[in-house]
Formats: C-alpha cells, sequence, structure tokens
C-alpha cells in the first residue's frame, strides 16, 4: 500500500483513502460542442499511458475529498511530486529516471522499459 | 508412552520438570515445554518425520528453524483445525499436541511410494512436463489425479476453519526485523533515542543465533543471557513494542512490511477469544533488516537420510533444547563453524565418530580444539555416499586426491558448506543484491528504500563488528548516537564454505545428491536442465522446480546456482538470481483474510425501515450492498402470486414501498441551476422553484450514465435522486465536474443518501391516504400537481414530499429524516390498509414500470444506449450550448442508423414470458451463427395486462414496429411483435386518475 | 389528525454497547450534525453564529461546549451538536455564500474508548493514530476496513467514530471484533 501526499491534507495518507482518476491535464474544452471528430477523438480517447513518468489524477475520496494531480513513475510506482487540481504541469524533466522496478531486483535496461522522451517534455 | 532418552541432563535452557505430551503418528510421546515438535521428536529418538516430495525417501529434521524443508507435518488439534505443511522446527510443543506425518501410505516407515526412488531415472527433471503430454485428453483423468496423489504436500482441511484472525495497521521510527545479536543491539540503541521501536523475531524466545552459539560474551555476559536481559529492558520501555512469534513476510512499498504474528498456535488451549494469528501491517520510517543468515548443507550423495542435519540444527537442539541428535556422530563440513557443533557434543558426552574437512588444510582455533579434545579430522577427505534406510547408518569417506573408501559407522551426520545471507527481505525492499567474489555470497548492494542490514545478513561475519554495525544503525535510525556500544566475543568464525558438489556427485556421476530436499532436486537434475537448453537461473528453477515450494529454496538456491553456472561455465552473478518474492514463509489464507469474513466480508446496507418489512414477511433480494424488500407474500402465495397481488392492488388502490436506498443529492448555491444545466441533458433554468423534472445524466461520450426524478426547492437548492447502484459514483462524477472543469461555479454538492427515508405511496387512493397525515401542504392536483415538491411535515415529521409517479399511477414519494423512517411509515401503512392498499418490493415496482415502459439505467442501458436509443430525445435541452455528453451524442457512430432502438415486445402466444437477455433475430430459419439484432432487456408477466410483457434493445427497432421477430431458445423459437414500449394506460392519464 | 406520541424517533442501534478488556464502545446519543461547505471568505460569518471559530488546518477541529466543528475539507466541515441544537436555523441569517445541509440522521456515531482504543481502530483504519500524529482533537474522514468513517480523537484514549448509518452495523460488528484484540 503506497503512501500518497495529499496537497489539500498536506501530508502523507495511506493509498486506501485514494482513488486514481486517470491521465491529467486533458483540459474539457469551453467550446465542447464546437469540436471536430479528431479534436474530440483526442479528448476522449486518446491517453499516453507511458511506462515512465506520468501526470496523473487522483481523488482523496476517503479524506478531504479533493481531486488532485500527481506525477508519478509507472515503473516505480514512485510519486514524484502531487499538485493541487487547476495548478500548472511542473517542470520535472531533470527527475531521475526510473529505479529498479517494484519487485525484479533488475536494472530498469534489463526489464527493456524505455525511459520516457523527457526532452519532448512527455 | 515413550520417555526421552536422548535429552541430556545439565544441558539446554528448558525445565525438566515441565513435560508436555504429545502424540506423533498415533504414538504418544513426551517432551518439554518450551520444545518445538522437532527436538521433542529428536529428544524421544525419533529421526524419520517424513516422505519426500517426488521419490518419497525418508526424511528426518534438517534445520532448527523456518528453513525446514523436510519436517513437514500435519497438526491436528480437532476435526475441524488440521493444519498441513507445518515446520516441526517451528511448531511450539503443548501439551496434547497431535502430529501426523505426510505424503506416505500405508505407513511412514513402509510407504509404496518409495517405488517412485527405483524408478527415478523416469522421474528425471522436466518428467512431468515431458511425459504426460501425451494423449492430451488422459491429462484430466489420468495423469494430474495420479500425480497429485502420488507426489504431494499435507492435506488441506475440510471443514471451515473455526478460529478467528485479527489485523492491525501499525507505525513505528523504526522497525528491526530479526531479534538475534544484531536484531537486539539495534533496537537498544533506537530505542535509547527516544525512537518509537518495533522488534519482531519469528521465533517464541529472542537471541537468533545466540541460541547456540555458546562461545558468544556480550558485555561480559553470555551470548544468551545478554539477549534475554536486554529483552526484559526493551520490553519495559514505553517506545518498544516486542513481537515474538512474528514473521516479516513481506516488505512493500514505502517501508511498508507485512508480518504475521502466531498467537495461538503454541498453547494447548487457545480459548475462543485471542486470535489464531494477527497481519501486522507495519509503517516504518525507517528499517533494520537483522535477518542473519542461513546454513547450507554438503551436496553428495544420499545427504537425505534421516539424521542428516545441518551442524548448527544440532548444536540447536544440544545447546536450548538439551537434546543429542545422535550417539555416534559424524561431521562433513567446507567450514570452520561445524566444529563448533562438534566441540560442544562432544563436551556434552556424545561420540564424535569423525570430522571430514573437504578444506585441505584448515587452520584455527577451532581445528584445535577439535583434535585437542581428541575427534579425528580428515582433512582433504569428503564423505561420497552415505548407508541406512529410515536413519543413516554410516558414511563412506575418501581422500578427494583419490585412495582407499573407509565406511565409518554414524547414527548422525552434521554437515556444512558455509552460511547464506538472508537478503530476502532486503530484495524485496527492491534493494539489489551484489555477489561479493570474496566470500562468494550474495549480499546487499544498493539500498531502494530507507532501511539498512546489519549482522550475519549483511555479510558481517564477526560478533563484536556485527554489534558495533548493528547499534550505530540503531543510532542513526533514532537520529540520536547514544555511545556506550556493547562489546562482544567470540572465538568463532562464520565465514568460508563452498557451493556446489563435492566429491562422488561430480557431472559424470548419478548419484542423488540432493541440492532441493523439498522438491527432490538432485545436481544431476539441475546439470540435465543446462544441457537441455535453459540457460538463465529462472528457466533452471521452473524445469527443475529447484527452490519452490514452501521453503523457497532458503538452502538450496545458492547451491543450485553454483552447479548450473558450473556446467555453463559462467561466473555465478553472470546467471543470475532468482527474484525473492513474498511470501518469505508460507503465511496461511485466515491471516490474509482477516476480518473479512461472515458478516464483515461485505458491508450489509439496510434501510431505517428495514425492520417493518421484515415484521410483514418481507422477502428480500440484494441490490448491491442493500438489502431490500423484494416482495411481501402472504399465505400460501409463492413469488409470482404475490407479485400478480401486489401490481394489481397498487393500481386498483394503492400501494405502500421503501424508495430509501435511492442515491440523494443536495446541489445547493447561487450557481446550483447553471450546475445542473451542464450534469444533466434536460434544462433547469426555469423549472420553478417546487417543481420536479426527470433528468438524464450522460457520460462524456453521450451514453447514459444515471437518471433519476430531480426537485427545486428554492432558486439555490435542488434535491436529486439517483439511481440505487449509482448514488456514490454519481455523486463522483458530479464532484469531478465541479472541482475540476466547472470550479468557477457557486455551489457544493452534499450526500443525503441517508438523511431521508422514502415512503412511495403510488395509486389511485394515494392521495387519499397521506391526506390525514399531511400539515402545512395543500396536496390538491390544483396547488401540487404532478411533479411537484413541497415542504411541510407529516406526523408532526419535517418532510419533503414529492408527487411522483414510477408505476403511471397517482403517487407521493414521502422523505423524511431516517430516524423517524419506520414511525411514519407505520402511520402511513395504518391509514393505508383503510384503503385495501398493499405493501410491495422491488420486484412489483419492476412489474409496473415496465408496464408503462419507465426505463432502468443498468437494466435497459449497458453503458452503450443513448437518449435516443432509448427514446428519451425529449429529455435533452435542444438549446442548451453545452452539457456533459453533448459532443459525444454527435458522434457519427451514434447519430447514424442501425443502432439499436429500446421497443416493446409482445409474445405471440400471450402466456409465454421471454427470458431477460436472450437474443433476438429476424429469421428463425438462418444457418448458425445466427445474426443476433437485439436482446431483451426486461421481461415479465402482467397481470394488470393479462399477459407477458416484455422491452427489448433491437436495431431499427422504431422502424420495425408490428413486425414479428424471434427469439430462438434450447428448446423452441419464440415468436414475438414488436410494440411500442408503454403497455398500460397508453394515455398517461392515470397519473392524475 | 393522528396522535403524534405514536411517532417516535427510533435512533439506529440505540443503547448497542460492547465492552472488551481494553476498549468499549458504546452507541452515541442522537445529536444534530450539518454538513456545511463554505469558501474561505465566508468562514468569519459561519463561525461567528456557530459560536466557534472553524478550523481552517486539516486534520483538525474546534469545540465550544457540546458544539464540535471537524474540518473534513479545504472548505467542508461536520459540525456536531451534542445537545440536538437547530444547526441550520443558526447558520440561516449567513448571507456569505455557504451551504449548510442536515445531516442528522444520515450519520451514526460510536464512542470507541480505554486505553486500546487506538488500537482496536487501528485494527481497519491505516492512519498512524499515535498522539503525535492524531492528537487530541484531530479529525479526519478516513477508512474503518471496508466503510468510511469519520474519525475525532475527543481524548488520549478515546475517539468519536462517525458512520453513514446504513454502515453503522457493519462498523459496530467490525468494532466489537477489534476491541477484543485490542
Amino acid at each position: 500500500m503506497l503512501l500518497i501526499r495529499c496537497p489539500y491534507c498536506e501530508e502523507e495518507r495511506p493509498e486506501l483513502e485514494f482513488r486514481h482518476a486517470g491521465e491529467a491535464h486533458i483540459a474539457r474544452s469551453a467550446e465542447m460542442s464546437e469540436l471536430s471528430d479528431d479534436e474530440f477523438e483526442k479528448f476522449l480517447f486518446i491517453r499516453q499511458n507511458p511506462k515512465g513518468l506520468i501526470f496523473e489524477r487522483w481523488r482523496h475520496v476517503h479524506g478531504c475529498g479533493r481531486f488532485f494531480n500527481a506525477a508519478r513513475d509507472t515503473v516505480s510506482d514512485k510519486f514524484h511530486l502531487t499538485y493541487k487540481a487547476g495548478e500548472p504541469r511542473p517542470d520535472i524533466t531533470l527527475m531521475a529516471p526510473s529505479g529498479p522496478s517494484a519487485w525484479a531486483n533488475r536494472d530498469p535496461a534489463e526489464l527493456n522499459v524505455n525511459t520516457p522522451d523527457r526532452d519532448k517534455g512527455a | 508412552m515413550m520417555t526421552e532418552t536422548f535429552r541430556i541432563a545439565g544441558a539446554g535452557r528448558l525445565t525438566p520438570a515441565r513435560t508436555a505430551r504429545f502424540t506423533f503418528d498415533g504414538k504418544a510421546y513426551a517432551g518439554l515445554e518450551g520444545d518445538t515438535l522437532a527436538s521433542a521428536l529428536l529428544a524421544n529418538g525419533v529421526h524419520l518425520v517424513g516422505r519426500s516430495f517426488k521419490y518419497h525417501r525418508p526424511r528426518g529434521v534438517l534445520s532448527a528453524g523456518a528453513e525446514e524443508p523436510n519436517a513437514l507435518v500435519g497438526i491436528h488439534r480437532d476435526a475441524a483445525r488440521k493444519t498441513p505443511n507445518v515446520r516441526a522446527t517451528v511448531q511450539e510443543l503443548y501439551d496434547g499436541l497431535t502430529a501426523v506425518s505426510q505424503n506416505r501410505w500405508p505407513s511412514l516407515a513402509f510407504d509404496i511410494g518409495e517405488a517412485n526412488d527405483l524408478g527415478s531415472p523416469l522421474f528425471s527433471a522436466g518428467f512431468y512436463y515431458k511425459t504426460f503430454m501425451w494423449p492430451k485428453a488422459a491429462w484430466d483423468k489420468v495423469y494430474e489425479p495420479f500425480i497429485r496423489r502420488a507426489a504431494g504436500l499435507g492435506v488441506a482441511p475440510d471443514q471451515p476453519d473455526p478460529d478467528h484472525y485479527s489485523s492491525l495497521y501499525a507505525h513505528c521510527d523504526v522497525l528491526v526485523l530479526g531479534g538475534g545479536a544484531a536484531g537486539i543491539a539495534a533496537a537498544l540503541a533506537a530505542a535509547a533515542g527516544g525512537a518509537r521501536v518495533i522488534l519482531a523475531d519469528e521465533q517464541a524466545k529472542f537471541g537468533g543465533a545466540l541460541r547456540f552459539e555458546t562461545g558468544a560474551e556480550i558485555d561480559g555476559m553470555g551470548g544468551w543471557d545478554w539477549a534475554q536481559a536486554s529483552l526484559s529492558k526493551l520490553k519495559a520501555m514505553d517506545n518498544v513494542r516486542v513481537l515474538p512469534r512474528a514473521t516479516a513476510f513481506g516488505y512493500y512499498a514505502q517501508n511498508l512490511v507485512g508480518l504475521v504474528e502466531r498467537v495461538t498456535d503454541h498453547l494447548a488451549n487457545p480459548g475462543k477469544d485471542l486470535p489464531r494469528e494477527r497481519l501486522w501491517q507495519v509503517r516504518a520510517g525507517k528499517v533494520v533488516i537483522a535477518t542473519g543468515a542461513i546454513e547450507r548443507h554438503m551436496v553428495f550423495a544420499d545427504n537425505d537420510r534421516p539424521g542428516i542435519m545441518l551442524a548448527s540444527a544440532a548444536r540447536t537442539f544440544l545447546n536450548q533444547y538439551g537434546v543429542a541428535v545422535g550417539t555416534n556422530v559424524g561431521v562433513y563440513t567446507a567450514t570452520d563453524s561445524a566444529y563448533a557443533a562438534a566441540i560442544d557434543l562432544k563436551k556434552a558426552g556424545v561420540t564424535i565418530a569423525a570430522i571430514i574437512d573437504i578444506r585441505d588444510d584448515p587452520k584455527g582455533a577451532a581445528i584445535d580444539e577439535a583434535r585437542g579434545l581428541g575427534i579425528e579430522v580428515l582433512t582433504g577427505h569428503a564423505v561420497t555416499k552415505t548407508g541406512g534406510k529410515l536413519r543413516v547408518s554410516s558414511m563412506a569417506v575418501a581422500p578427494k586426491a583419490g585412495g582407499a573408501t573407509r565406511v565409518i559407522p554414524i547414527d548422525a551426520l552434521l554437515m556444512s558448506s558455509g552460511w547464506t545471507p538472508s537478503v530476502h527481505l532486503f530484495s524485496q525492499s527492491r534493494g539489489k543484491v551484489a555477489f561479493d567474489e570474496a566470500t562468494q555470497r550474495f549480499l546487499p548492494g544498493s539500498y531502494a528504500q530507507d532501511c539498512v542490514s546489519v549482522g550475519a545478513c549483511n555479510g558481517t561475519d564477526t560478533l563484536q563488528a556485527v554489534i558495533e554495525e548493528a547499534y550505530a544503525a540503531g543510532e542513526t535510525a533514532a537520529k540520536q548516537p547514544k555511545g556506550n556500544r556493547p562489546t562482544a566475543s567470540t572465538t568463532e568464525n562464520w565465514a568460508g564454505g563452498m557451493l556446489g558438489t563435492g566429491p562422488g556427485a561430480e557431472p559424470d556421476t548419478t548419484v542423488k545428491a540432493f541440492v532441493d530436499f523439498q522438491n527432490d532436486v538432485t545436481a544431476k537434475d539441475i546439470r540435465l536442465a543446462v544441457r537441455e537448453g535453459m540457460r538463465s537461473i529462472e528457466h533452471v528453477k521452473r524445469f527443475t522446480t529447484n527452490g519452490m515450494a514452501t521453503d523457497q529454496g532458503k538452502t538450496s538456491n545458492m547451491h543450485g546456482l553454483a552447479i548450473a553456472a558450473e556446467v555453463l561455465g559462467k561466473p555465478i552473478p553472470q546467471v543470475g538470481l532468482t527474484t525473492f518474492r513474498a511470501p518469505y514463509t508460507p503465511v496461511t489464507f485466515g491471516a490474509i483474510v482477516g476480518h473479512s469474513r461472515g458478516s464483515l466480508f461485505d458491508p450489509t446496507r439496510r434501510t431505517a425501515m428495514h425492520g417493518f418489512a421484515e415484521g410483514r414477511g418481507a422477502v428480500f433480494e440484494d441490490v448491491g450492498q442493500w438489502k431490500r424488500a423484494w416482495y411481501f407474500p402472504q399465505a400460501g402465495e409463492d413469488m409470482y402470486q404475490a407479485v400478480a397481488r401486489e401490481s394489481k392492488t397498487v393500481r386498483q388502490s394503492a400501494g405502500i414501498f421503501d424508495a430509501s436506498t435511492l442515491g440523494k443529492i443536495e446541489i445547493v448555491g447561487p450557481d446550483a441551476a447553471a450546475f445542473m444545466e451542464l450534469l444533466y441533458t434536460n434544462p433547469w433554468a426555469k423549472l420553478e422553484p417546487g417543481r420536479c423534472r426527470y433528468g438524464i445524466m450522460l457520460r462524456e461520450d453521450g451514453f447514459i450514465y444515471d437518471d433519476g426524478v430531480v426537485g427545486r426547492l428554492a432558486d439555490d437548492r435542488f434535491h436529486v435522486t439517483t439511481t440505487t447502484g449509482g448514488a456514490a459514483r454519481v455523486m463522483n462524477h458530479m464532484e469531478d465536474y465541479l472541482q475540476t472543469e466547472f470550479p468557477h461555479l457557486q455551489v457544493y454538492l452534499t450526500s443525503i443518501s441517508e438523511q431521508w427515508a422514502v415512503i412511495a405511496v403510488q395509486g389511485p387512493r394515494s392521495r387519499d391516504i397521506i391526506a390525514p397525515l399531511v400539515e402545512g401542504i395543500d396536496i390538491s392536483d390544483a396547488a401540487m400537481p404532478h411533479m411537484s415538491v413541497r415542504e411541510g411535515t407529516i406526523c408532526g415529521v419535517p418532510t419533503r414530499l414529492f408527487h411522483m409517479s414510477f408505476t403511471g399511477e397517482r403517487g407521493f414519494e414521502i422523505n423524511v429524516p431516517a430516524d423517524f423512517g419506520e414511525s411514519v411509515l407505520e402511520a402511513v401503512w395504518a391509514e393505508a390498509q383503510k384503503h385495501g392498499a398493499c405493501l410491495y418490493g422491488t420486484e412489483t415496482m419492476h412489474v409496473l414500470r415496465a408496464e408503462k415502459g419507465y426505463i432502468i439505467v443498468g437494466q435497459e442501458t449497458d453503458g452503450t444506449v443513448t437518449p435516443h436509443d432509448a427514446g428519451l430525445d425529449w429529455a435533452i435541452g435542444k438549446k442548451k450550448k453545452d452539457f456533459v455528453g453533448i459532443r459525444g451524442l454527435k458522434r457519427p457512430d451514434l447519430v447514424g442508423t442501425g443502432r439499436k432502438q429500446l421497443v416493446g415486445l409482445k409474445t405471440v402466444d400471450p402466456n409465454v414470458v421471454l427470458e431477460e437477455g436472450a437474443q433476438i433475430v429476424a429469421d428463425p430459419d438462418q444457418p448458425i451463427p445466427m445474426k443476433m439484432i437485439g436482446h431483451v432487456t426486461s421481461s415479465y408477466w402482467s397481470s394488470n395486462c393479462g399477459r407477458s410483457i416484455a422491452l427489448a434493445l433491437v436495431v431499427d427497432g422504431r422502424e420495425k414496429m408490428g413486425q414479428r421477430l424471434f427469439v430462438p431458445m434450447p428448446d423452441r423459437v419464440i415468436e414475438v411483435e414488436v410494440t411500442g414500449t408503454v403497455f398500460f394506460d397508453e394515455s398517461g392519464d392515470r397519473l392524475n386518475g | 389528525m393522528v396522535d403524534m406520541t405514536n411517532v417516535a424517533r427510533r435512533p439506529i442501534f440505540a443503547g448497542r454497547q460492547t465492552t472488551a478488556p481494553n476498549a468499549s464502545v458504546t452507541v452515541a446519543p442522537p445529536a444534530s450534525r450539518l454538513s456545511l461547505r463554505a469558501p474561505a471568505e465566508s468562514v468569519a460569518g459561519l463561525s461567528s453564529v456557530l459560536g466557534l471559530d472553524l478550523p481552517t488546518q486539516p486534520k483538525t477541529s474546534a469545540s465550544s461546549g457540546s458544539r464540535h466543528a471537524l474540518w473534513l475539507g479545504p472548505d467542508e466541515w461536520l459540525v456536531i451538536d451534542e445537545a440536538g441544537a437547530d444547526l441550520a436555523a443558526l447558520i440561516k441569517p449567513v448571507a456569505a455564500f455557504h451551504s449548510a445541509v442536515d445531516v442528522s440522521h444520515r450519520n451514526a456515531a460510536f464512542v470507541v474508548s480505554g486505553k486500546g482504543a487506538a488500537t482496536a481502530i487501528n485494527a481497519g483504519c491505516p492512519q498512524d493514530l499515535s498522539l503525535a500524529a492524531f492528537p487530541v482533537g484531530a479529525a479526519s474522514r478516513t477508512i474503518l476496513h471496508k466503510v468510511e468513517i469519520v474519525l475525532y480523537r475527543t481524548g488520549e484514549d478515546a475517539f468519536r467514530v462517525e458512520c453513514w448509518r446504513s454502515f453503522a452495523d457493519y462498523a459496530f460488528t467490525f468494532l466489537t471484533e477489534a476491541a477484543r484484540d485490542a
């Protein structure tokens, strides 16, 4: 069970109090009905699902009830940081690459883990 | 009863007067309190305790601890409490203990399965995979049952577990895993620094290797005495919790460690109050891993006979339990530490036949002392095989360089090829082990979490160094340097040893030199695996099963790895190490399940009026976690009769229904209507306070997510209802949009699902029933028309009264504060009975709404149904610029033809009731597989219509009105006619009737 | 009109309790409760009519006599009045934006007390309940095994556990089992 820092409760709380809520920073258009099919497809269906750094939403559903954002490494499960909903995506391109995977006791390279392309600000 | 004959007076730490009786395979024995089952059996001269997994070879006790691969027994407390695969070396003796051997038939001494041993050329590694491949059909019926009977471990109990298990979340600053010299020193230092400390050990007594290491001295005390004195000190401190009998089985992310504490397995009369085991989930600031090392056996021919054991085990049995493991004992070693066992036994009066040391010229105090005691020491020699059947009786000894073999009679053989640091938990913490060339062992390398390894598990070999290192780690963990460290001394040295096979078990031999006792894996099997193409140690493991099963290769992994590396001609680290997975030792299902059984498996939710329904004979159905009254059978009625009566009564007079489980959300704020506009398809801005509207909620993809009646209580206040099943997710959905997409709106949401009990009164007499009870509300149609809401009182209790209907009849839903629900219902029911009304349940509710074609989200919809599909276009505000789902609805696939649409179905034979979920085809004579064009979503017998009715989703269904379609069933094809969705009172007049 | 004496309030589990050597669980008497939501700028006005300072720090509470305000979120409080005061009526005059919803009947409450109280709750609650991490007066929405609760520490060895009424049976049964092992 992970500990997740809730930016509203200002402390780490057990994962049981939280619920994952999908990828972050996908803004809903204020002109929703004007979106083209391509734009709507991108908004509704297309997700990054990266192996490595991801920006995602969580809700402290059994705590303060707030939705917030997190930068997490999907390989190591490490939360790099969490921040309030509405705040801009933090620049963490210089963050250390994934550590060894959770249970395999192997280097990421040995696990065929692709370090996300940080130059592109993925 | 057999009396003990191998207990040595004055040896060990048990009290001779405190005896405990036990039986093994029906035979009665006596042991002492504080014994393990293994030490008690050995005290009685019993070495044969089990049969091996594959070859059914006789096996004895190998170890004195958790690493035991052989001595697995069943412990039977009573008919329901039969625990298989218990390690006799871990099970503490209690008076009355009953143990049975496993994997043998008809008896332990004479086992028919032993024929597998003679046929062993057939049973080499990979044998099962290769032999039982063909014919495939034989696998289920012949091969698997045979293999399962012939090979295997204990038998699972066949009755529900009567014990209970508990669980606990705990937090501490410093968690120390392992209560040997290192763990105790670390705990002392951390505790002295004021840290919250938990010290856990898998044994009943703390002390670890100090149990047997007689030469150890710490702070001027014997090692064991220091351990006990230190423990007393720790236990007395408020900031320290000491957990004996607690195995740390898993190390998870962010310093979460799972431990199982065995609470009652050692008690003769556990009673009913104590849990059998307690699962600890400990979150630690810092973890000190002090898990020690495990001694390895020597790999040589026939190294598995009862009486052959690890040197440290024999020493533990002597020094802790006062038990001599034999009278004429041989020793085979590649390291100094086995000498200490020989010396201790010799001093206790046991004959040491000889020490066979594979090293050519070992030097040191231990060797000198052994020779000084007159023990014959043969260096540069090897044990090439052993004799004996149910107990070892001899060892064949030969010089490594070649020469005459000498057969030496023995009744026990101690062995040591060195010590393997227990890096299991370190590795589980995601730390990376590193191979130390000099000492040929894997040690903690880079750390991934805030933990530190100290002592033997860190490759620290001398006692003084262990104490220094551990105490310093404790100080660091508590961030309080205390100084004043204990000093320690010992003459012993655990370093050195060998990996792999010795003489007589080389690659060209066919002898059974066991690497893994539990899985009957020999050196030959591992070589075969490599020859057959396994290159990775992970493949070798799976091909041979080396390191699998309950002991997870604690004694075998390093030998197996070394043998594979030798054949592959690669250095050990290049062949790799198999992954250390949780659990470290087997964990019971009971411990994992913990409190989650019986009524605590899942919450059962009951409404405030549950008791009323129960008292009137309701049959309940499960709706998610809720218990809902399903129907109210009267004397002699079955469900269909009851539902038929209830349905008719509601339409003739009235019925009373508990609608409390519906989700309710109060939406408050100046932007409440704006928020409603965005979350629902309907327009809300112009809905007047006091009026209600049926609302539809979509997901962004355009599909129906939920529905319900919404009442506007004031300009800035809405009372929203949701489906029962949707209550929590709709609240989450609304909060999500409010917090993250529409945070500019001044509005708040509050769940009031359980604040209000809801009594639905439906039927032509509904107004007459409630009229005498309601105060402050004019319930005439003129003042309070259909689809309106008022606040007032009923029976003197505040109410939100809705004039609404889910039956097509005039109806009201009375919301009252939950604690008043039952009392108000009783009053309503008293009035209702005067009008011939009935109580009805969810089944009748379903029938009545289906007669009117009202959908149920989750029944008529399945996440792929749009409002248009469901015939609910009218509920979409055509002028609205935005709402959740507005763009999804315009997706090409959602507006094109060929979509499934909601229609009614009438069977041509009105007495046939369709099955819900049944598929619909246009032509019943087409070849299989048929083209399915829809399915039945709801189907009932309607007593009001005098026939069956059904709702269905059919491709372009609304264009098929009047057409005949077909529902193929296994035994017949049912012909149906496509109709509208309203079967009763199509004009809708009865709503105000 | 009907005879009003027939319409009694029937609080869930009234009077139920369980006692183990180190912890006891009793059902708290009915109280009035308000789910109060408000932005920061409305806090002062609401505090003054409630007669206590609505707490603005996470995991804290404020009390005045038998009235307690528990911080649940940055704009959310659970206000409990054990004396049963009409909280909604008190709040009504406040013009500043807020939402006050009566949830008196939505919740049931248990008092868990005794030297094993924290241990009993920790059987199902994953939070650190040491006095350093969860001092007297601390309050938090959290988990008790499989149900959601609001946990409020009223003393070193005493907690108030609030949950929705249909989960009260589960919470009480769980706490009874846990108290036995505390």
